[in-house]
């Protein structure tokens, strides 16, 4: 347990320091933002498709490319899609001031 | 030299996630923050194609393949969809990351096999593997539930004892995990796809007992659900920047998840034992001898037009109805007679926080017209007349005094202040919570049935031939 932690002590910090900074970033947001924002943050956990694009690049058997291919066509529908809706529901705030 | 490249390339797109979302969280910054974030994906996704050791190039094909399709298929349908339909969409694209999660972990499971002993594989890693493939299958396929239930072709089903058999369910999914892990039995295989099965059957018990009307609270946690998911890749190829990202969301979306309830008087259990919102047998409490009184288009057009204030409060009627055009046309006739129209805005109005604002920004309704809740309640005394369009719950005054209720404790807008209060409903049918609204019998209060575009368009005729 303690070896476990010990070699991996940065990534732990890195961890904490992200919680930490997650919920300082959402504090106080009006509620007038709250779709547009679970709908960014929903952007942004596409961040996985790093991932697909590792598995499907490694892939040597047939399996592993079909697999790799569809995760990456869903990363990229997460990111691409999260993005531009969340951009839509935003321009629309956007017109008159 | 090239992973060296690829480490800052990441750093800066670990950066950018942080910036962009604080810039989300503030209204004047938001736009550019979504962009910012966009630009940091965008890098970090062309320098892992190009930069990370181990892509094969005969392999560029499938990846770009992907990418294209992936890309035109969510453009296409982030931008023909319906503002009402939003949440849905953000269902659905979350419900793609998560199966995203799945699948590594099915292939990296795949991966650590082939290169260890089945009974000696490394603990770490496959903690990490298991990890992914539980709670990137729940958010997969909890999503699609949701989604389902907010487009209506799911209902509300709960099972008896469904708390019981949920916990069960994922204290079995747990152990099965746990024990492969721990001791690296030669059927770690089976205990894996049993362990994906259950985990997918876990998604659905879970979402399908909650009402609909707690959607959106039950994506914004699945969203940090994939967060995690995400996360758990970053572990697994020591990836900082899908790390970072992934632990972001999956802080942030539950803080989020929490600010929703809150913003509801709800505490977060109570959402997801689902408690109302559903069909629970105390449905109607109707207060007795009540008599409403209802009203027609003109006369309502009349009282509009000759009162000095008159606050609209929108509901999701306005929404389904599509009516947030027409209801704008309606405002902008009524501030050319000198009449000042401002919109009460509900934390929770629509199906979810800021939905109705999106709404009316769309039909370009200015942005200072909206007032929140808590700004807009003392200003009930001195106003004419109360429009409620398609809003029910959100104006019960039961919140306040019935402490009966199941939305006792809801901050609600105080419209039964107001002078006259005039409700646009299709019927008498109650609102999402399934209960009667006391507003509706008050003296003050007049209805005037019908669809909400149909009837705003008729209010918009008659005020022009006053």
């Amino acid at each position: 347990m303690l070896e476990f932690i010990n070699s991996n002590i940065q990534i732990i910090y890195l961890v904490i320091l992200m919680i930490f900074v997650g919920v300082e970033l959402i504090e106080k947001v009006p509620s007038v933002l709250h779709t547009p924002l679970m709908s960014g943050a929903n952007a942004i956990h596409g961040v996985v498709i790093i991932g697909a694009i590792i598995i499907m690049g490694e892939a040597e058997t047939m399996p592993a490319t079909i697999l790799g291919f569809i995760a990456v066509i869903l990363g990229t529908l997460n990111v691409v899609g999260g993005f531009v809706v969340t951009d839509r529901m935003l321009e629309m705030f956007k017109k008159k001031k | 030299m090239q992973s060296d490249i690829l480490q800052l390339i990441y750093l800066i797109g670990a950066v950018s996630f942080m910036v962009g979302l604080k810039m989300l969280s503030k209204p004047n910054t938001a736009r550019q923050g979504n962009l910012i974030a966009a630009f940091g994906m965008t890098i970090a996704i062309i320098g892992t194609i190009f930069l990370y050791d181990g892509i094969k190039v005969s392999n560029y094909g499938w990846i770009f393949g992907g990418l294209v399709i992936g890309s035109i298929l969510g453009t296409i349908s982030a931008k023909k969809v319906k503002m009402t339909q939003m949440p849905e969409m953000v269902s659905l694209f979350n419900g793609m990351g998560g199966a995203c999660a799945m699948l590594i972990s099915a292939v990296e499971f795949n991966h650590l096999v082939a290169g260890n002993p089945i009974d000696a594989l490394p603990k770490g890693p496959l903690l990490i593997i298991m990890l992914g493939l539980i709670i990137g299958s729940i958010s997969f396929v909890g999503s699609l539930v949701a989604y389902g239930k907010l487009s209506g072709k799911v209902g509300d089903k709960s099972l008896k004892l469904q708390q019981v058999v949920n916990i069960g369910l994922l204290l079995l999914i747990l152990g099965i995990a746990g024990y492969a892990i721990m001791f690296g039995p030669q059927q770690t295989e089976t205990l894996f796809y049993a362990v994906w099965v259950l985990s997918v059957l876990y998604g659905i018990l879970f979402v399908m007992p909650i009402g609909g009307a707690d959607m959106p609270v039950v994506i914004s946690l699945l969203n940090s659900f994939t967060g995690v998911a995400a996360a758990m890749g970053g572990f697994l190829y020591d990836n900082k920047v899908m790390l970072v990202g992934g632990i972001l969301v999956g802080s942030a979306g539950t803080l989020l998840t929490l600010v929703m309830c809150k913003a509801m008087n709800r505490s977060l259990v109570n959402v997801l034992i689902g408690n109302f919102g559903g069909n629970s047998g105390e449905a109607s409490t109707s207060p007795s001898g009540g008599t409403i009184r209802e009203i027609n288009a003109g006369d309502t057009a009349i009282l509009l037009k000759y009162a000095s204030k008159v606050v609209i409060v929108p509901g999701y009627g306005l929404a389904v109805a599509q009516a947030q055009h027409v209801c704008h046309e309606l405002e902008d006739l009524l501030e050319k007679e000198g009449v000042s129209v401002k919109y009460a805005i509900h934390p929770v109005a629509g199906r979810m926080p800021g939905h109705m604002n999106v709404l009316l920004a769309e039909s370009n309704v200015s942005y200072d017209k909206l007032i929140e809740m808590e700004n807009i309640n003392p200003e009930f005394n001195t106003t004419d007349v109360v429009l409620v369009v398609g809003a029910n719950d959100v104006v019960n005054p039961a919140a306040k005094n019935d402490k009966s209720s199941p939305i006792y404790g809801m901050p609600i807008l105080e419209v039964e202040n107001a002078k006259n209060i005039i409700v646009m409903k299709r019927s008498m049918k109650a609102g999402y919570a399934g209960i009667e609204n006391e507003l509706f019998y008050q003296p003050k209060t007049s209805m005037l049935f019908g669809d909400a575009k149909a009837t705003l368009a008729k209010l918009v005729t008659e005020v022009k031939s006053l």
